[in-house]
């Protein structure tokens, strides 16, 4: 078990309510950014003189800009539906978690400014002026929340903390009050093209180290191509995916479906990365910016399709914005969905019987799947509202035998993040992601003990890369976290594939 | 008496301004503040009639509410349904002659206001008794329920207990419409009644009553879930493209 300087929370059988305790969790805030990485992004490198009538200033621009926002801030009535549905309140008890508790930190300064109850009756409404400990609550909470949106489903307005969160790092941001670690990464995709900042060369290194991977394995030589112009599909992955486990087992996942359709497809070194942390500070320029550079890849290489690897937020930005703000896509194959997901790839394909996929592979799995937040609350795949929930499920199905559902009420819309969401995913905020992890580590707890489960898949970056880290704080280990992918490439039997080697596909998958 | 009578006519006037303008004001505000991204809750409707028929079974039966909190929607749609039971029952002031239907709804109006009274009194203790509900609850929260509970109470006191003179309350509002002044009961209770429902109308584009036109305006209900089929792009952001 991993070693905490906190208390990591009891699991239990069933889900509990907690206690609201004020403050449990105010001491938490990541790391400020540095002048350098602001610069980069067009903000100031320190807190600005005069901040207060700045950050009012911006908060005014947003909202003329953004009637999520005004209408969210007008809207709330209280009613507490809300308040026990945060996995950070559930984790860490402190009130500021409860969405409208975190949504309130704003609310307070929009009354004081922004409305004439406020003006008028400050005390009377809650209204409150921006002061340096509301600023300081600011930067604390709102980088406690993962921008998860299970809030806005049982909220009867459909009022979306995420929109709350996303304007209030916006106007930090705009007064030189940064988080360190997504604007770190946002300056690193500008420069070198990906979150992790790998550069080219290293990226064709490991595709082709991959390639020989995949050669040893199945005595088939599958490409997993880079800047190859005139390839019919542009892939664009999280660069995680090119070496962090289980990650890469997706990638070669995605590859051997290619493979076998005989598509030609590459990646972009120029976008070698699917996430789009633009999102996560709310800053609509630099989600922009780093969307672009999809276009520009597109476009440099004359593809015709583009399709997305295993990553939520990503897939949000994606589905439901890269029309938006590197549209239109009049230029690609236009008999397909612009972008695809590589599930809705892989579904069609398993769909028409073209993969031959042989189930008794993942045999030593018990497996179970975790809906990725951003993929389930403000995404689809497929046609059909729910193509979300059902395509993944339909793929683990069709490559797994054994498959079990977590409880109902935190799956399909209901599901919890992971914890490590919405720029969260950081050493420096690892009491928050343990804590946050809590709800969805009880219920794979409860189908662990009840089913047996073994495994949990997942189909995005950060989902992974976090309960990599945090499972072992809760006894669990780090290598039941596994890629749709990696169990579509466990099953699928290529066509030449020297298939009497079957132990080592097992060593493989274990 | 008629100087009260003159009051409640200026008060009543003021209070019909105050709420068709204001909210006006802010339905204009919110029509032209654009939705930069489609952000629908998913899944979500594919289709405007979709959207139409989701707004509707939020507006209708609360369905977010419902799986949120059942004893916030038990309450919380008993007060809603009631009170729209009552503000039908009482359009016979305002109208004349009075509808069928109007005529019909009379009797349920009543069951309207005890369910109302129940239902906000169910909201109230909640406020107290349950702790994450306490601790967001401020002292306007409070306030707006008691305005509403003594409305409510008020009016079941004039329909049991002590009435009051119906059809000169009826030739009151009805004068207000032609600028004649009527002469009002003088019964504090009714005079309470109306004075507190001016108050209401007076508060509602201030409030968190908001949230009646914001449901319609909320971008996680209202929008169609089809991003990929048609380019969603708010006028400021097609600016930066001119650049």
């Amino acid at each position: 078990m991993a070693k905490a300087d906190f208390q990591v929370p009891v699991l239990k059988q069933y889900p509990e309510i907690p206690e609201i305790e004020p403050g449990a969790t105010a001491h938490s805030s990541p790391f400020k950014s540095k002048p350098q990485f602001q610069a980069e992004l067009g903000f100031p490198g320190e807190l600005v003189d005069d901040w207060q009538t700045k950050a009012l200033d911006k908060m005014g621009d947003l909202l003329g800009r953004y009637r999520s926002l005004r209408v969210y801030l007008d809207s709330c009535v209280k009613c507490g539906s809300c308040t026990d549905k945060c996995h950070y309140y559930l984790g860490t008890h402190d009130p500021k978690n409860m969405p409208v508790g975190r949504q309130d930190l704003m609310r307070k300064v929009y009354r004081r400014h922004f409305t004439l109850a406020g003006r008028l009756f400050p005390k009377l409404v809650g209204a409150e002026e921006l002061t340096e400990e509301v600023l300081g609550d600011w930067y604390s909470y709102f980088h406690q929340c993962s921008q998860c949106r299970r809030c806005s489903v049982f909220c009867p307005y459909g009022i979306d903390t995420a929109e709350i969160s996303m304007a209030a790092r916006e106007i930090m941001d705009h007064i030189g009050v940064g988080q360190k670690y997504c604007n770190e990464i946002i300056g690193k995709v500008y420069k070198i093209g990906n979150n992790l900042g790998l550069p080219g060369p290293a990226l064709a290194d490991t595709l082709e180290g991959l390639e020989e991977d995949v050669f040893d394995d199945t005595g088939v030589e599958v490409k997993y191509p880079l800047d190859q112009e005139g390839a019919e599909i542009l892939l664009v992955t999280p660069s995680a995916d090119f070496f962090a486990e289980p990650h890469v087992d997706g990638l070669i996942g995605y590859g051997k479906v290619f493979h076998e359709t005989g598509v030609s497809w590459t990646l972009s070194s120029h976008a070698s990365e699917a996430a789009n942390f633009g999102m996560f500070i709310g800053s609509y320029e630099n989600m922009r910016r780093v969307a672009l550079r999809i276009r520009e890849a597109a476009i440099k290489l004359k593809v015709k399709r583009i399709v997305f690897g295993e990553c939520g937020h990503a897939w949000r930005v994606a589905y439901s914005f890269l029309n938006t703000l590197a549209g239109p896509w009049d230029f690609l194959d236009q008999r397909y969905p612009v972008p695809q997901h590589i599930c809705e790839f892989t579904y069609g394909l398993i769909q028409e019987g073209k993969l031959n996929l042989d189930k008794t592979r993942n045999d030593d799995m018990v497996l179970t799947y975790h809906d990725s937040c951003n993929v389930a609350r403000a995404s689809r795949m497929g046609d059909r509202p729910g193509g979300q929930f059902d395509i993944p499920r339909a793929i683990i199905r069709a490559t797994c035998n054994n498959f079990y559902d977590m409880d109902e009420e935190t799956i399909r819309d209901r599901t919890f993040c992971c914890g490590g969401g919405g720029g969260l995913l950081t050493d420096d905020l690892m009491e928050i992601r343990v804590k946050g992890a809590q709800p969805r580590v009880e219920a794979l707890n409860n189908v662990m003990q009840e089913k047996g489960v073994t495994h949990m898949a997942a189909i995005c970056a950060i989902c992974k890369s976090q309960f990599t880290k945090v499972l072992p704080y809760y006894g669990m280990d780090l290598d039941q976290i596994v890629s749709v992918h990696q169990l579509v490439s466990n099953a699928l039997v290529l066509t030449g594939e020297e298939t009497d080697d079957e132990d080592e596909a097992a060593d493989e998958a274990a | 008496m008629s100087f009260l009578s003159d009051v409640y006519a200026g008060l009543f006037y003021f209070a019909a301004f105050v709420l068709v303008a204001g909210l006006a004001n802010k339905v204009i505000q919110y029509v032209r503040t654009p939705a930069p991204l489609k952000i629908p809750t998913t899944p979500a409707p594919t289709t405007k009639t979709g959207v139409a028929l989701r707004m509707t079974r939020e507006v209708v039966f609360f369905e977010s509410l419902f799986r949120g909190s059942k004893w916030t929607w038990i309450f919380g749609w008993m007060f809603h349904f009631g009170l729209f039971l009552v503000t039908l029952r009482h359009l016979r002031y305002f109208l004349d002659p009075v509808p069928v239907p109007i005529q019909m709804i009379q009797p349920f109006g009543i069951y309207g206001g005890i369910a109302m009274v129940i239902g906000l009194a169910g909201l109230w203790v909640r406020r107290f008794f349950v702790d994450r509900v306490r601790y967001i609850t401020a002292l306007s929260d409070h306030l707006i329920l008691v305005l509403l509970i003594v409305i409510g109470f008020s009016g079941l006191l004039m329909r049991f207990v002590v009435h009051t003179d119906v059809m000169r309350v009826k030739q009151f509002f009805q004068g207000l419409y032609v600028g004649h002044v009527q002469t009002l009961p003088a019964d504090p209770i009714l005079l309470m009644h109306l004075l507190l429902v001016a108050l209401l109308m007076i508060i509602f584009p201030y409030s968190k009553l908001l949230h009646a036109p914001g449901l319609f305006f909320s971008p996680s209900r209202n929008q169609v879930d089809n991003p990929r089929e048609q380019r969603h792009i708010a006028p400021w952001a097609r600016r930066m493209e001119q650049d």
